[in-house]
Order: structure tokens, then sequence, then C-alpha cells
């Protein structure tokens, strides 16, 4: 770990086990957030049930962005972007794209926005995915060269920003706890 | 690993994220001008986690259906009521059909009239939503030994579905008619005028380019053409209803919302899917 020859200190052993268990917090991010999008794919049949894909990834990448960038690293999201344009059925690149926006946003104003509540964080979370929405439909309409109707982009970004507590608020759990690598 | 020094690395890691947003221009580029590398790692990625859906379906349907099932209790009077109602109905209406059939028969008898070939099918469970925010399509596991093409035809128990685009190992994805890409020849029944019904991503296709003189009548019976040889002629999709703006749209039979089962019949037409090798001009256009 690279963590290991900058600080000093007593620490336990890193035996095997240890090891996995420090890996896998570090890995918990971007795994959990691969395994929420493939649930969302489930054949549930709930009405608006393909809004959903979009919607918890960009509240997952948001989350991991702006409390672990070092988890959710752009690398990451990428890969993310493309298995939700893959999932979702978008033109290539279009999640990749919004995706690595919603990152930089967060890795830009982390600091500024970490420390100021849920309801700040919300807020903002918000308008970023309307920006989203719109960039996804915007660069939707670009690549098929085909006008579509621009209603969905407000029930995508109102349905993103009301789900954004039911997943902020477990991941938060897990970042203070079992995701924690400090923990280890 | 290469030991970089701090001022590099701290480059490096600023570099990223730049990087790979111009790379994501270059994914759009690349899946704009290979359809089909996308089409394929898609259908690549469905036919690995179909298996899991398929395990899933089951109890996901029994939940559903109990949920249904419990609201259900609310109405059931009513429903009863109804449903007596509509049996009546339906009991006139078949004791015509098998008038107008066996008449049918005789007339088919004396005019020697060669019969349509029966058109072969396959069931296959619906185990996805394979559309997007901006596409309507469903996922089938049609099993590993499957014979199911491009360009086949899948209808539920009371209309057309949409048309297979997509095949893979033990998938198959059916672009539903209401999908914003989906254009299909129609007749209207009474009128027997031709017409265009054109997906827009809504619940109802619209109507276009019927001849002039017709007026697409509300209630109004449509059904594939066989204009194009894309369709067999008569397979029933729904009925005309108009919007409050009074533009024509079709209402599906097909529960195109719920769909779980459906039926993907072989007519032997090839008039819109190319053969394989020529994929590559027209994947974009289905």
């Amino acid at each position: 770990m690279a963590r290991t020859d900058q600080t000093p200190g007593i620490r336990p052993r890193p035996t095997i086990g240890r090891r996995l268990d420090v890996i896998s917090r570090h890995a918990f991010p971007a795994s959990t957030t691969v395994l929420v999008m493939l649930l969302t794919e489930m054949p549930t049949g709930i009405r608006g049930q393909a809004t959903l894909l979009p919607a918890v990834t960009l509240a997952c990448v948001w989350f991991w962005s702006v409390f672990r960038p070092t988890a959710m690293s752009p690398p990451v999201v990428f890969l993310i972007g493309l298995l939700l344009d893959l999932l979702g059925y978008q033109p290539l690149g279009v999640g990749v794209f919004i995706l690595l926006v919603a990152h930089a946003v967060a890795l830009r104003c982390r600091y500024w926005l970490a420390p100021r509540g849920f309801a700040l964080l919300w807020a903002v979370f918000a308008a970023v995915s309307v920006v989203d929405a719109a960039l996804t439909w915007l660069l939707t309409v670009l690549l098929t060269w085909r006008l579509i109707a621009p209603a969905p982009v407000v029930f995508q970004a109102a349905l993103t920003a009301a789900l954004y507590p039911a997943i902020a608020i477990p991941l938060a759990r897990a970042h203070r706890s079992i995701a924690d690598p400090e923990r280890a | 690993m290469i030991r970089l020094s701090i001022q590099a690395r701290q480059a490096l890691a600023k570099l990223t994220l730049p990087v790979l947003i111009v790379a994501s221009f270059g994914v759009m580029l690349l899946g704009k001008a290979d359809a089909l590398l996308a089409e394929r790692a898609r259908i690549a990625l469905a036919d690995s986690l179909a298996p899991i859906y398929a395990v899933v379906a089951e109890p996901l349907g029994r939940i559903s259906t109990a949920v249904a099932d419990a609201a259900g209790l609310w109405g059931i009077r009513e429903e009863n009521a109804r449903l007596m109602e509509e049996n009546e109905q339906l009991r006139r209406w078949q004791s015509i059909a098998l008038a107008l059939d066996a008449e049918n028969q005789r007339l088919r008898a004396s005019l020697h009239w060669i019969p349509d070939p029966a058109a072969s099918f396959v069931t296959a469970r619906v185990v996805a939503d394979a559309g997007g925010v901006y596409a309507k399509a469903v996922l089938l596991a049609v099993g590993p030994n499957h014979r199911v093409r491009k360009g086949e035809i899948a209808l539920d128990e009371r209309g057309l579905v949409g048309r297979v685009t997509e095949v893979g190992s033990r998938t198959a994805r059916v672009l539903l008619i209401t999908d914003l890409n989906s254009r299909i020849p129609v007749i209207l029944e009474n009128s027997r005028a031709r017409a265009i019904m054109v997906g827009t991503n809504g619940p109802r296709p619209r109507l276009m380019f019927w001849p002039e003189g017709v007026v697409p009548q509300e209630g109004e019976r449509v059904v594939t053409s066989a204009e194009a040889n894309a369709f067999p002629a008569n397979l029933p999709i729904g009925t005309v209803h108009h919007t409050a703006s009074g533009v024509p749209e079709v209402q599906p039979a097909a529960m195109l919302n719920r769909l779980e089962i459906v039926r993907i019949f072989d007519y032997g037409l090839a008039g819109i899917t190319p053969p394989e090798p020529e994929q590559r001009l027209t994947a974009a256009h289905h």
C-alpha cells in the first residue's frame, strides 16, 4: 500500500486476510455501484424502470466522488459510464461523458461542499442531475440525429434528484463503517 | 512499479480526468463509426446477464402478481359484473365468428384458394427491459440452441409487439412498436387505406402518411400490411385513437408495458433485414 511508506507508526502485520480486507474496502464504492446498476435492470415491471439506471448510477458516482475520490477515480468512472451506456442502450460515450462531468464538478467543490451538510449537497446534486439529464438528451439527439421529445429530461432529472437520499443514506453509513479502509 | 517524482505523479493525476473526457468523445465517435461494435458488446453483456435475470424473473413475477391480486380484491365485485357482461358479448361474437369461419371454409373450398403457409414460432420469456430512457425494447431468453433470427416478428396473445433486432447466443432483443426507430406499414381495416405507424417512445405510436380523402376513424382496427415484405398482412396491431389535438394514434392491442411471454414468428420474410455481411451499411436504421 502506498500509505504504508508515507506515514510512520505501528500497524498490524499485513497478513493475507488483512490485505483482502483493505482491498475490498477500497473496491467497495465501484463494486456496489455496479451491483446497484445491475439490480435496477431486474425484471420488476415497474413503469419508468429504464430511468432508474442513470438515476442510481449518477447518485452513486456523485456520492463517492465527493467523499472518497481515491476509490472513485476517473478511470473507474469511465468504466462505469461504459457499463451505463451498454446497459441503458444509449449511444456509446454519452454516459461516460456525463458521469465524468459530474465527477469533475464533485472534485471541484468537494472541500467546500462536504462540511456544509446534507441539504446543500442534495441541492447541488439536483442541479447536477438537471444538467446531466439535459446533456444526455442533447448528445442523444446529436448522435442519433433525430429530434426527440424533451419530456424525459424532466422526469429523469426529478427522479434522479428524488432518489438521492435513498442512495446516499445507506452509502454514508457504509462509508463510515464497512467501506472505511482506516478500519481494516 | 516505475518510481516517479511527486511532481510528475501529481501532474499525471491532474491530467487523467481531461484525457478521459476527451476519450469519452472518442468513444462516441467510435460508437458512431462502428454501430455493430456497440451492438455486439451489448448482446454479449446481455447474454452473460440473462441467466441471472431469468432466475429472478419468476419470484419477482410472483411478487408483482401477488401485489396486483391484492389490489384487485378491492374492485372484485365491479370487475365480476363487468366480466359477466363482457362474457355475454363475447358469446354472441363467438357464434358470429364460428358462422363466418364455416362460410369462409366453404368459399375457400369452392375457389380453390391457396392457403397461406402456416408460420413456425417459438415462445420466449421476457427477462429484462432492454430499452433505455430513449429506447423501447425488451430482452428475451431464447435458450442456447435457438433458431431465432433478426427480423422475425414478436407477438403476444393480443397483437404485434415488435421485431427482433439483435440476436445473441441465448438472448434476443425485440424493438417494440413504440420505439422511436420503429416504422411499420399498416392498413386501416375499415377503409383499407395504407399508412405508416411511427413510434414516438410514448405509449401510443402515431399514424402518418395515410392517403388523401381518408380519415382514420376513432376505434378503427389497424393491422399490418404486407408491403415492403417486412410483415405478413393482417396481424392485429391495435385501434385508432385521436389525441385531444386531433392527431391519430394507435392504441396497441399488445400489453407492451407488462410483457411476460411473447411468441416469435418466422414468416420467412427478409424485406428490411439485410443479409449479415452488409449489416455495416444499414445497422443504424432498423
